[in-house]
């Protein structure tokens, strides 16, 4: 037992694959928050006036705001006048083409093995990058353009589309909505946006790749997609960051919304510096991110899959308001040495007919921590809801814990609730087991972890999914004795 | 093939083994019996690797290799192979999965090329055929919820995948009914060949009438008591093991 112990120590002690500072230079804000600053973001991104007066009624909300605290999360407090609330590339370029971007920034995406080339040629996905805080490069815009879709970085929606912008922009997740979601609403950078018109599928899955990349900058990121009716998008996220040593605050807001008919898949495969091997340094990612089934038949799936951070917040959601909507989370959340990880979901069932299905998947390794809140709540209107809920959680050494917090509210008699929770370890006799048939301990680790994992990862586009398995191994390699 | 001197091995400082010598070559079929809790099990698992049980004494050389030097990986890529008394539950992980990932692991360490999924399922296909097993189990997760006679059999189609040099049968025998014996042991004896041994761990005779031993080893309290040809194992089905009690203390 004791070896066990000591091996899985022994191997918990690889470094992260993709820490690594890159050296575009960045025009960055003193530290600090005030109107000022939230004044000089909005003329340096030419805001339109509304936007300025969203910004500061989103500030003036968070100062009356406290800082929510949570039993399964523990860190420092964060100072939020020692953060500097913007970031931007010196050279602000206008791209054709990626072989107008800064070499280094090229570089920065080769290193991180996705680069836009190849995923332009490979995999006909249109990116949107984010890079600190300003979009660098967009591709396939002119072929979505045809289509009637928009797609593009927030700034530029902001200024080119202020009636959608102003129309859905908090409409999902009000400024108000939350600690740092009022945050957010009140120094937001950029972010993506996304809107697909009536009965228009998009052919192909729009991605962005977000980093975070200068120290000490927050990243206020935020993405509204928009799905008219009878549309169809897919829309994949994902992320890794350069190592630092200091945390950095990451709040996103992400918002959806999917009229009549219209269907919104939103897949994220995160990836952030989750701290060395003694907790120290890492991303604190208290994200809010939340779908409106506004329309009847609409569809919003959330699948993710989370390895990173030093902690992580974020409850993907769905707001079920359309008859017969559907509302789907599908998730994979792995914590490592001494990650922290309250993670789940809400689905609020307000029409009729309305479903939703949740699978958890919880993985905890080392000294982690990982925590399932889900919430189903099922108001007095809503007839004939039904939810189906899957937990899982599986132990990988005896130093990690998991928690589950189903949270049920039920106010209609005729919903039809299913739960079902497990928790299970990878055993020693397991994996002796697979040794005996030639399978290595970190080869036999990941063939229980993956399969563990398929009813999640099966959600995932295609690529997507094969980058996620290597993730997998990546966080879990020498976790396991 | 093998040769196991003088091993010595205990578990939480308690010695099981207690100087087992014992040689295999190739072709050659060896039955082990002995009483419960003999070292039977003990004696597989040390072979395989088990890091649980301390080798404090003594030397196995497997085809000119010292294999106590060996993961237990190494020593399945080896050739080793070990049907397990009581084979574990794999949730999510899929017979076919795990039989393709091993013997490609294998087959890589052998420096064969690897095969791909339409190689290995022809392959696959031919053994499942062999040891008579159903299509439907192969695409089910590891021994999950299977019957213990299910799991058994599972254990020879893993042996009939992975074609080991050594095979090393637990106590495969118990909890098969009548047919399901003889598909297993049919499916050992057409496995048999000039370059391959096969170690057999039963309490019944009845087993040894399908897969005939060339010899027969009573393990009596970590150490190989007496030595034979088949017959031995009529003799201990009719006189049990105090018989040998009685003969080694007299001894
Ligand atoms: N973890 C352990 N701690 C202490 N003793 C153990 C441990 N594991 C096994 N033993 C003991 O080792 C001895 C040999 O066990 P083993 O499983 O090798 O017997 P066996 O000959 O295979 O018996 P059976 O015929 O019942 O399968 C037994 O007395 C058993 O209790
Ligand atoms: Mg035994």
């Amino acid at each position: 037992m004791s070896t066990e112990v000591n091996q899985i120590e022994e191997l918990a002690n690889k470094e992260y694959k993709y820490g690594f500072v890159s050296n575009v230079e960045a025009e960055t804000f003193p530290k600090g928050l005030n109107e000022d600053i939230i004044r000089r973001l909005s003329a340096i991104k030419e805001e339109p006036e509304f936007m300025l007066e969203w910004r500061l009624k989103a500030y003036r909300h968070w100062l009356t705001m406290k800082e929510p605290n949570w039993a399964n999360i523990h860190y420092e407090p964060i100072d939020y006048q020692d953060i500097s609330y913007y970031s931007a590339p010196k050279k602000k370029p206008k791209l054709n083409s990626l072989e107008e971007a800064d070499p280094e920034l090229i570089k920065t995406y080769q290193k991180l093995g996705i680069s836009l080339e190849e995923q332009k040629i490979f995999a006909g996905v249109a990116v949107d990058a984010v890079f600190d805080s300003v979009s660098v490069a967009t591709t396939f815009k002119e072929k979505l353009a045809e289509l009637g879709i928009i797609f593009c970085s927030m700034s530029e929606a902001i200024k080119n589309h202020p009636t959608l912008v102003k129309q859905y922009l908090g409409s999902v997740v009000p400024s108000t909505d939350n600690f740092f979601a009022a945050l957010n609403s009140a120094v937001f950078s950029d972010g993506s946006f996304a809107y697909i018109p009536k009965g228009v599928r998009c052919p192909m899955e729009l991605s962005t790749y977000f980093r975070i990349n200068a120290a000490n900058t927050g990243q206020f990121e935020r993405t509204l997609i928009v799905a008219d009716e009878g549309a169809y998008v897919s829309y994949l996220e994902g992320c890794t960051a350069p190592m630092r040593d200091e945390n950095q605050l990451h709040a996103a807001v992400v918002e959806l919304v999917a009229l009549d008919n219209a269907t919104v898949k939103y897949s994220t495969v995160q990836n952030w510096y989750p701290g060395d091997k003694n907790g120290k340094g890492g991303i604190y990612n208290f994200v809010t991110k939340r779908g409106m089934c506004k329309g009847v038949n609409s569809k919003i799936s959330w699948t993710q899959v989370e390895t990173g951070s030093a902690i992580t917040w974020k409850y993907p959601s769905c707001l079920l308001i359309g008859d017969n909507s559907i509302g789907e989370f599908y998730s994979v959340a792995v914590t490592n040495n001494y990650q922290q990880a309250d993670t789940g979901t809400k689905m609020i069932h307000m029409g009729k007919n309305t479903r939703s299905t949740i699978v958890s998947k919880g993985i905890s390794a080392g000294k982690s921590n990982n925590s399932y809140r889900g919430q189903v709540k099922i108001i007095k209107k809503a007839d004939n809801a039904r939810n189906f809920s899957q937990c899982d959680s599986l132990l990988i050494g005896d130093k990690c814990g998991a928690h589950t917090f189903p949270y049920l509210e039920i106010n209609n008699p005729t919903a039809q609730m299913e739960h079902e929770a497990t928790t299970s370890k990878i055993g020693e006799d397991q994996i002796f087991y697979l040794n005996q048939r030639g399978i290595s301990r970190e080869d036999a680790v990941n063939l229980i972890v993956n399969g563990y994992c398929k009813e999640v990862f099966k959600e995932l586009p295609m690529e997507f999914a094969v980058e996620a398995q290597k993730l997998l191994s990546v966080s879990l390699e020498g976790s396991v004795g | 093939m093998l040769e196991i001197k003088n091993l010595h091995a205990s578990i939480e400082g308690k010695e099981i083994l207690k100087g087992i010598n014992f040689k295999v070559n190739a072709g050659e079929v060896h039955a082990i019996m002995g009483p419960n809790g003999s070292g039977k099990s003990t004696l597989a698992q040390v072979l395989a690797g088990r890091k649980e049980y301390e080798v404090t004494k003594g030397e196995v050389v497997f085809e000119g290799k010292n294999l106590l030097e060996l993961s237990p990986e190494d020593r399945a890529r080896e050739g080793i192979f070990l049907a397990f008394q009581y084979p574990v539950e794999i949730p999510g992980v899929s017979n076919t999965n795990l039989l393709k990932t091993a013997l490609n692991e294998i087959r890589r360490y052998r420096g064969l090329e690897q095969l791909d999924a339409m190689e290995f399922l022809t392959h696959l296909k031919k053994k499942t055929k062999l040891v008579e097993m159903d299509q439907a189990l192969l695409s089910r997760a590891v021994n999950d919820g299977f019957s213990g006679g299910e799991k058994k059999r599972n254990e020879i189609l893993q042996m009939a995948v992975l074609e080991p040099k050594l095979s090393i049968l637990d106590e495969t025998d118990s909890g098969l009914d009548i047919d399901a014996l003889r598909i297993v042991a049919n499916g050992v004896n057409k496995l048999k060949s000039h370059e391959r041994a096969t170690v057999v761990v039963t309490h019944y005779q009845r087993l040894l009438n399908y897969i005939v031993p060339d010899f027969v080893h009573v393990l009596y309290n970590g150490k190989i008591v007496k030595s034979g040809g088949k017959e031995l194992a009529f003799e201990l089905e009719e006189k049990g093991y105090d018989w040998l009690k009685e003969q080694k203390e007299l001894v």
